[in-house]
């Protein structure tokens, strides 16, 4: 049995601060950050406006999406770093709001790879036979835990939360490869007390030369040929990162599709958020292979290859 | 200063070769900002096979400076 997305969804706060917004209680400029982030602006949470409650309003879409019952739901992984709470779960609020009653509830943190994480394990739940439909989220309210006064970091994040739903396929594929290296733990943190912190230029290069190798290893298992992926869909942390990726990759970066824009940098949001985008514009065909990559904190990265088949 | 290394920093700046100098200055002169160095960077070190630590980036300036740090770290660039 293999693993297809049958459901997507995705929630973001009305509130938009843009980039002129912020330069008037920051040293920055609309034009420093947009050329070298590629971001104009990003959805804020409202005071109150917590990781659960976005993570619901995505579920409930992508269960709509998906044409079932609540009840139907076996398990439900929310990847956070930004959790409403260390227990109950931000899985286990989900729960209570969308009336998921039969589902195993819980949390996953893996930084800005989370998304991708919680996939595999839904991945794994549903080739083993254990569950026939998981609600895989990602959902995070980074402007709770930046500093709004570091320019450096507070600039590049934004809120929200993107939801699929996982079911049976007969047909079709899907593989994950995930990896981690900790000598480089301290180069992207959020701490219980202190905000994110970044080392810049490490991150980059991480990401620049981990990304293609880890796209190149699931293509490789795979036996697919880059020329048949359809869209690269990258943790959207930065718009050069993916310029550069692509470049390395010797792919188009036409196709790597960006919300960066509207969106910045919203952690294990950022996949699931951007592949509903492309899902309710129509732009996913049955057939097509699709590649999924994550990169952040731990340090953290994988890669999933699917075929679309909703 | 070798053809390949202005070359190098030519490619991943996107500016002519024969722009590039010792004395280049590469944000005032050649209109890199932070990422673009952390570029050439990388591609400096994967060609030179060295590793050039994030302290050290600070100071590398101009073109002469790489140069400099190079050939102090064993590369005859």
């Amino acid at each position: 049995m293999n693993t297809k997305i049958i459901g997507t969804g995705s929630a973001v706060p009305s509130r938009v601060l843009d980039n002129a917004e912020l330069s008037t209680f920051l040293d920055t400029s609309d034009e420093w950050i947009r050329t070298r982030t590629g971001i104009r602006s990003r959805h804020i949470a409202q005071e109150g406006q917590t990781a659960s409650a976005l993570a619901a309003q995505a579920a409930k879409k992508a269960i709509a999406d998906a044409g079932i019952a609540a009840e139907q739901i076996e398990a439900i992984i929310v990847a956070t770093s930004t959790p409403d709470y260390i227990f109950p779960s931000t899985a286990n609020l989900v729960q209570q709001e969308i009336g998921a009653e039969r589902a195993a509830c819980f949390d996953l943190s893996a930084a800005c790879t989370g998304f991708l994480y919680a996939m595999s394990v839904a991945d794994a739940y549903i080739k083993a036979g254990m569950y026939k439909k998981v609600l895989v989220i990602g959902a995070e309210v980074m402007s709770q835990v930046v500093d709004w006064k570091d320019r450096s970091v507070c600039v590049l994040f934004g809120d929200g939360a993107g939801a699929v739903v996982l079911g049976e396929d007969s047909s079709g594929k899907s593989i994950f490869r995930l990896h981690s290296d900790s000598g480089s733990a301290q180069a992207l943190t959020l701490g219980k007390e202190n905000a994110v912190h970044m080392n810049g230029r490490e991150i980059f290069s991480f990401a620049v030369r981990k990304v293609p190798e880890s796209v190149k290893e699931v293509l490789e298992e795979s036996e697919t040929a880059k020329e048949q992926v359809k869209y690269f869909i990258l943790h959207q942390a930065n718009a050069r990162m993916i310029e550069s990726i692509a470049k390395r990759l010797d792919v188009p970066v036409e196709k790597f599709p960006m919300n960066l824009e509207t969106h910045g940098n919203t952690s294990a949001a950022s996949i699931p958020v951007l592949l509903d985008e492309l899902n309710r514009q129509n732009r996913l065909i049955p057939g097509d292979v699709l590649i999924l990559s994550g990169f952040g904190g731990g340090l953290s990265w994988g890669s999933a290859l699917l075929e679309w088949h909703k | 200063m070798l053809e390949k290394m202005k070359e190098i920093i030519a490619g991943q700046l996107n500016v002519n070769a024969e722009d590039v100098k010792p004395e280049s200055r590469f944000k005032e002169d050649l209109n890199a900002d932070s990422l673009d160095l952390f570029e050439l960077v990388m591609a400096l070190e994967d060609e030179y096979s060295v590793e050039i630590p994030s302290e050290e980036l600070e100071k590398l300036l101009t073109v002469q400076d790489v140069c400099d740090y190079l050939k102090n770290h064993g590369v005859e660039a």
